[in-house]
Parts: structure tokens; sequence; C-alpha cells
């Protein structure tokens, strides 16, 4: 039934003699008015939970410099940290840099871009999980399973890690990193052939296989895979060997790796696949018009799996990723909800590699700068998914970002539409 | 063509019944290989039927069982039960479904008291607790789906509710007064989803995904900045039990723990699953919300005013999900912890589903769904006896979803316009 639905909603939008520089500008209007709501939600947020700003409104009429004072200071300590976590000092910077030449000490340099590293460090799962989001929606599939992937992965990739001896690095990094990618393929794939071989729905068995995935890694963390020795106790697995580590550029306190510009790699092979191939035509037919691609004697069926392999293994690429190059061990509960986020970041990014990748460096940075918001303004590192949450909204309905800032309605169809649990 | 399709569905009817008969054989099989044969001759199982409270009307003897011959019947009953759906076939495959599980869980159940004692009152009572907020979400989720509006934001508005209910009852001093709160966030909650699915067409599935996200954030944020500095708003704030005001009543032999050792919670779940079965399918508003849920433009023709039916579903759903998540504090824990829910609001999600969209299969999944969860609690204490890592008993519920969602053993068939957002023309 929702299949005679789809076409009619998911006509491409009309021609427009629109230049192309003014398009791709129009397109960022409601991504940055989305982002730039929801901080200010955020930092409602943050007023109405602070007691100094809520005694300092409580005495509004005898002083209202005193409270409009004490929101400022409140929102600027909030975002001032964040700012400062996320990027680092300026002058800090400019400074360690003239020290650097001046005395060829390197300290200042570390501890001035250290903030910029970890963010850059945050952002790397990021694309890679968002890209699988994404690569799902191009075929007009919900890939919910992100997290749980991601945990395959990252399972798959520390057991070849600190299983397989005596490979040097240029094959072993890669067979394990590899490896990871491979294993959540497969477990995202499963869900991919259950749609098309039965229809059910992939939203369902891809959440049902998150929490699936979580207990397997509890079991394998506490028993099969758990590290031995004095840590016996510790529900972690062995370290990675070094050989199977993604390298990192500069001394210790740096964590900035090489995963990034993998990830950068990755994103442009996801443009050339799903642009420049015949597959990825085929990918986004089906995602386009289910029925034109049938018809059009596309194996509708095939590419579903397809695609949810893909997305599957760019999951498992971020928990190899955040193995090989960050933790070199599998904790519990390792993933600060890279996975969940993915979801923002795909409809954030548009599902474009290159809107991927620039949602992804922003929600890093949000990210890694919530933690020196959270050590000094004392905010929780959560009002970083209440900003998620509201992003995606903004983005998923566009209606209330073009009401609130009086805009116009642009045309074509922003955002995908999905279908029911049937068929 | 028609004849042909006939012979394809009649050829699909009989490979899913031999499909069926021999996953029965399997499951009798287990039962006799590894349960029967890996225990001892002699060994006794024994299951309690009372509770540790010392004044009980009356004490029931505990029943005493052979471990291996209660093995081999229950699994020759299963090989016949299997055998039969194989040739000959059942009518109703689901009702046998049924009688075999509960020959596999029996069968454990005893395999895993093998030589030992094993309260089998208290694990139902905790089974029919911990189903009790599946149960809400279930009913939630059916009342919203069956308007055609996918409801997955069950989980966050449990969670919200969870949290406003623990800090207004503390800081009203009224345990009603926080209830209210509860319902009242899920009202605003369901309200949200309506209007982004139902007046922005926003994709339902990604409207209740902002829910949950949302509503994670939100309680994490206001758990560490407002309940850990403030623990006074955190303190334990629990409704009775019923055998609280009527002692007579709880010391009745095993109704008396299994249904008046129960909060008021439980009992409301009940009542409320009669209430929205019968109003479903019994009252002429139901079956507008059904024609909604099936063929919303038949039903806008008939003069039904579709968007209202739509929220007002979706409203009464957010309602039921907030007294889901009441039920982790007020009704249990009393006290609010960082995502308590634990994912329940999605296995009410698979209840619903496995239930076919029914309230009274939502029911019976429920159970089995609380049922699993409590033995895996239970089986912690038997550890030495049993060798299955808990892990994989708290599995179970989402893979006996995805085997139900397969159509693996019988078709899950939503409502026709199920998460379509519907356009007045």
């Amino acid at each position: 039934m929702s299949e005679e639905k789809t076409p009619k909603t998911q006509s491409p939008p009309p021609e427009k003699q629109t230049p192309a520089w003014r398009q791709a500008l129009g397109s960022l209007v409601v991504p940055i008015l989305a982002i730039f709501t929801a901080l200010v939600v955020s930092a409602v947020l943050i007023l109405a939970s602070d007691v100094k700003v809520l005694t300092a409104y409580s005495h509004f009429f005898q002083n209202p410099g005193g409270a409009l004072a004490a929101t400022g200071k409140a929102v600027a300590d909030a975002y001032g940290a964040l700012f400062l976590g996320a990027i680092g000092n300026p002058a800090e910077m400019a400074r360690a840099i003239g020290t650097f030449f001046a005395t060829g000490d390197t300290k200042p340099l570390i501890a001035a871009f250290w903030p910029l590293s970890e963010s850059l460090v945050t952002s790397t799962p990021y694309i890679f999980a968002g890209l699988a989001v994404a690569l799902g929606f191009k075929c007009n599939l919900f890939n919910i399973g992100a997290e749980g992937q991601l945990y395959i992965g990252a399972l798959a990739s520390v057991w070849i890690g600190y299983n397989v001896t005596g490979l040097p690095a240029i094959i072993h990094m890669p067979l394990a990193f590899l490896g990871g990618a491979l294993a959540a393929a497969l477990w995202g794939a499963l869900p991919g052939y259950l749609r098309a071989r039965t229809g059910a729905h992939e939203v369902i068995n891809t959440m049902m296989m998150n929490y699936i995935a979580f207990r397997l890694a509890d079991w394998l963390v506490n028993g099969p895979m758990k590290r031995g020795g004095a840590a016996g106790y510790i529900p972690i697995t062995p370290s990675v060997l070094p050989s199977a580590e993604i390298p990192t550029f500069f001394p210790s306190p740096l964590r900035f790796h090489a995963g990034f510009f993998i990830a950068l790699g990755i994103a442009v092979l996801v443009y050339l696949f799903l642009w420049k191939t015949t597959l990825g035509f085929e990918i986004r037919t089906v995602g386009a018009n289910l029925r034109a691609a049938r018809y059009g004697g596309i194996n509708v069926g095939r590419n579903m799996v397809l695609a949810l392999a893909l997305s599957g293994a760019l999951a498992g690429m971020a928990g190899a990723n955040e193995v090989l190059a960050v933790n070199h061990n599998v904790a519990g509960a390792f993933s600060p909800g890279y996975g969940w986020d993915s979801i923002a970041l795909a409809l954030l990014g548009k599902s474009h590699p290159l809107g991927v990748v620039l949602a992804s460096l922003l929600f890093g940075t949000l990210r890694n700068g919530a933690t020196k918001m959270q050590s000094l303004a004392d905010i929780p590192i959560d009002i970083i998914v209440i900003v998620q949450a509201m992003v995606i909204m903004f983005i998923a309905a566009p209606p209330i970002i073009r009401w609130l800032y009086r805009l116009k309605a642009e045309g074509g169809l922003e955002t995908f539409l999905g279908q029911g649990w049937g068929k | 063509m028609a004849a042909i399709a006939a012979t394809y569905a009649q050829a699909s009817v009989l490979r899913r019944q031999r499909l069926v008969g021999i996953f029965f054989v399997l499951v009798g099989l287990a039962i006799l290989l590894a349960l029967g044969r890996g225990t001892q001759a002699g060994q006794l199982s024994t299951l309690g039927l009372n509770t540790v409270r010392s004044a009980q009307l009356l004490k029931l003897p505990d029943i005493v069982l052979p471990t291996q011959v209660v093995a081999f019947v229950l699994g020759s009953v299963v090989v016949l039960i299997g055998l039969w759906q194989f040739i000959r076939g059942f009518r109703s495959t689901g009702l046998w479904i049924g009688v075999v599980s509960g020959c596999f869980v029996s069968a454990f159940l005893v395999w895993a008291a093998r030589g030992t004692s094993f309260s089998l009152i208290g694990i139902l009572t905790a089974s029919l607790q911990l189903a009790t907020p599946i149960l809400f979400g279930a009913l939630s989720g059916i009342l919203c789906e069956r308007a055609g509006v996918v409801n997955i934001a069950i989980e966050g508005m449990m969670l919200m509710s969870a949290f406003t209910s623990v800090i207004v009852a503390n800081a009203t001093g009224s345990i009603w007064l926080g209830l209210l709160a509860a319902l009242l966030s899920g009202l605003l909650l369901a309200a949200w989803h309506a209007v982004l699915s139902i007046q922005f067409k926003v994709n339902q599935i990604v409207s209740g995904t902002v829910i949950n996200i949302f509503a994670t954030g939100l309680t994490n944020f206001l758990n560490q900045r407002v309940l850990q500095v403030y623990q006074d708003l955190n303190r334990e704030q629990t409704f009775p039990v019923i055998s609280h005001f009527f002692p007579k009543l709880g010391q009745l032999p095993i109704v008396g723990p299994l249904l008046f050792d129960q909060g008021p919670f439980v009992w409301t779940a009940l009542i409320l699953l009669i209430v929205v079965n019968v109003a479903l399918f019994q009252t002429r508003w139901g079956l507008r919300a059904r024609a909604v849920g099936e063929h919303p433009r038949a039903a806008d023709t008939l003069g039904i005013n579709v968007y209202r039916v739509r929220y007002v579903n979706v409203m009464l759903g957010g309602l039921l999900a907030a007294l889901g998540g009441a039920y982790f504090t007020l009704g249990s824990v009393g006290r609010f912890d960082k995502l308590m829910t634990g994912g329940r609001g999605f296995i009410a999600l698979a209840a619903m589903i496995f239930g076919n969209w029914t309230p009274v299969g939502a029911f019976a999944s429920s159970l089995i769904f609380g049922f699993a969860d409590a033995l895996q609690v239970k089986l912690q204490i038997l550890i030495n006896q049993v060798s299955i890592p808990s892990e994989f008993l708290l599995m179970l519920p989402y893979i006996v979803t995805m085997v139900v969602l397969a159509g693996v053993v019988g078709q899950a068939t939503p409502p026709a316009e199920d998460g379509i957002p519907y356009e007045k023309q």
C-alpha cells in the first residue's frame, strides 16, 4: 500500500534556473538556523536550571540589571567554556607559536593545540557513523543500528588486534580495521536481508540488533575476551598490539591520528560510489522511487541488502577507529553514543558525504567542548544531546524554522519520507 | 492468475506448517537430549509455592518433581505435537506455539532447580511486575498505531515521566501530584510527537527519534544538574501494595503474593488492558480509530476527522506510556536513576508487534518478556546450576521479536496505513 504513496511524495524537485552557488548557499540556511536555534534553546535550559540566575530573576523588579547580568554571565560562562574546550584559546595559541620559534619549546604548543586535536579525534568516529546512516538514507532505509554495529566492529577489530601476532604494521593495522568493518557489515546485512526477503521493517530489526550487540559485548568483555592477569576483575579486553594501532602524528598528549584522514578518504569513496558507479546509482534509485526501480529492472532486494551492509561496514569502521587509534581496547560501554548521534549528523548533512563531514566536525567540536563546559561551568555534557534532538527536529520539519524566521519556502523535498512497518 | 496465486499461497502455507513442525520437533529433542540426559536419574526438583512471609492463611506443600522424568515427559509431548503439526497441521498455530514454549520453559525451570529448590511463586510475581511497564508501553503503541501513527517514542515518554514523577512527588510531598506530573509530561511529549508527525508530516520514525533523544538528554542533564545537587528531590516515594490495606488478602495462597502484594500500577495495567480492548473492538470510537489506521481516505469520506482521531489516540498513548514510566519510580524503585527505563520502551514495541497489534496478544507477550526478565535475575542465584550466561537470556526478547517479524512463526500484520502521514485533499 505504502509503495503507491511514495512516488507522489518523492517526485524530483522542479527544475529551476538558479545558479549552483546560490542553491548551495540556500541549502545551508536551514541547517545553520537549526543549529543556532538549538543553541538558543539550550541556553534557555542552562539558565532555567541555574540557581544563581533564578534567584536573580526573583528580584527582577528590584534589580533588573542584576538579573540580566546574571543571565549574560551564565550564558557567557557556558558557551565561553564550550569554545575554549572545543577550539582552544587563540591568544594562548599565538603565544605558544611565538615561544616555539623563539626557544623551540613544544610544551606550550602541545597544551595550546590540545583542545583542537581532541575535537578532531572526536569528529573522526562521527564521520564514519554519520556516513553509515547517510548511506542508508540514500536507499530510503533507516539504520538505527549504527551504535550496535559500532560495537561489533570494535569487538572484531580488537580481537584481530590482540590475537593475531607476528604481522608487520602495514598488514596488521588494515587487517584489524577491515575486519571490524566486515563483521559489522555482516551484522548490518541481516536486517537488510530480512527487509528484502520478508518485508520486516529495518527500523525495528536494527534497533533489536542494537540491544543484542550490547549484550553480546557485555558477555564477551566479561567472559571470553576479558583481559587476564592482575586486571582480571575489570571487564576490559586486552590491548591491541602496537602493530595494529593507527599511528598518531604528534607527541603523547595530542591524540590526533591518521584515522581522521582515513575517514575523509572514506567519505570521498562513499561520494564516488554513490554518484559515479552503477551500483550507487541503483541504490539511489531504489531510495528515490522503489517502484520505478523495480520497473526499471533493478534488483531491489539485493540493493537493500548491499546498502545496509555498507552502512554497517561504515559504522563498524567507527568502532574499529576508536579501538585502533584511541582506546586500544574495548571496555564495557566505551562509546558515548556515536552511533545514536549519527542520525542527527546524517540528517544535518542532508545525507551528502560533504555535508556529513561538516556536520561531524561541528558535532565533534561541540561534544569535545561540552566536556570542558562540564568541568569549567558545571554544565552536564548531555546538553549536547538536547542540541542534537533540536537539530534533528528542525531539519526534519523545516516549516518550523521557516515560520520562526519568516523565510520563504524553497522548492523540492527536504527530508526523506519513510514508510510504515508494512511492506 | 488467481488460481496460480492461490496455489502459491497454499504451497507457502504448507511450507510454513512443515517449518513450524520441524521447529517443534527440534525443541522437543532439545528438551529430551539437553535437559533430560544432562541430569542424574534420582534427582528431585523442588518448586516453592509459598512466600517467605510468616503469616499465611494456608501453607501449600512445595511441588517436588523427579527432574529427569519431567524432562522426558515434556520432551516427548513436544515431539508428538511437532510431528502432528508436520503431518496434519493445527488450525491455530499460535496456540500451539504457546503450548510448546510453555512446555520448554517448565522443563527448563525444573531442570534449573535440579537437586535444589526454587520459588515458583516468586518468579511469577516478579514476572507480572516486570511485565507491567511493558504492557503499558505496548498498549500505548497499539492506540497510536491502530490510528496509523507509528510511535517509537514510548521509551522517551517513559523516561521523561519517570523523571518528572519523582521530582514533583518530592517537591510537593504528594505522590499523587507526582503521578499527575508524570501523566502531564507524557501528554506533552505525545502532543509534540503528534504535532510533528500529523501537522508537519515529519517522518514518524524521525519524530519519535527526536523525542527519544530529547528525553534521554534532558533527563540526564537535569539528573546531574538538579537531582545530584538537591538529593532531597530524589527520595524514595512509592505507592503501597494492596495487601498493605487488606492484610488478609495478601495471606491467601498463590493469589495473595501474585495479585495482592502488588501496587496499584499492576492492577491499573490489567484494567486498562480490558478497557483498551473493549474500546478498540466493541465501540464506535474504536471502529473509527481503526478505520483511520487502515484506510484514512475512506474514513475521511465518511465524515471522520482523521487528524482529530490521530491526535486523540497519540495523546492517549502518551498517557499510557507515562503510566509505564511512573511505574519505574512510584510503583517500583521509588527513585530516579539515569536511563532507568533501559530499553523497556522498545521491548514494549516488540510486545506490540509480537501480539499482532492486539491488546490481549500484547499482554501475553508482555508476560513472556517479563518472565524472561525475571528468569534472568533468578538464574543468577542458580548460577551453579545453569551454565547459560544471563546476557543471552537478556537477548531473547529481541531475537524473538526479529523471528516473529520475519514471519517465521506467524506473520505480523500492522495496520495498513501505519506510519504514513495523511494528506487531506
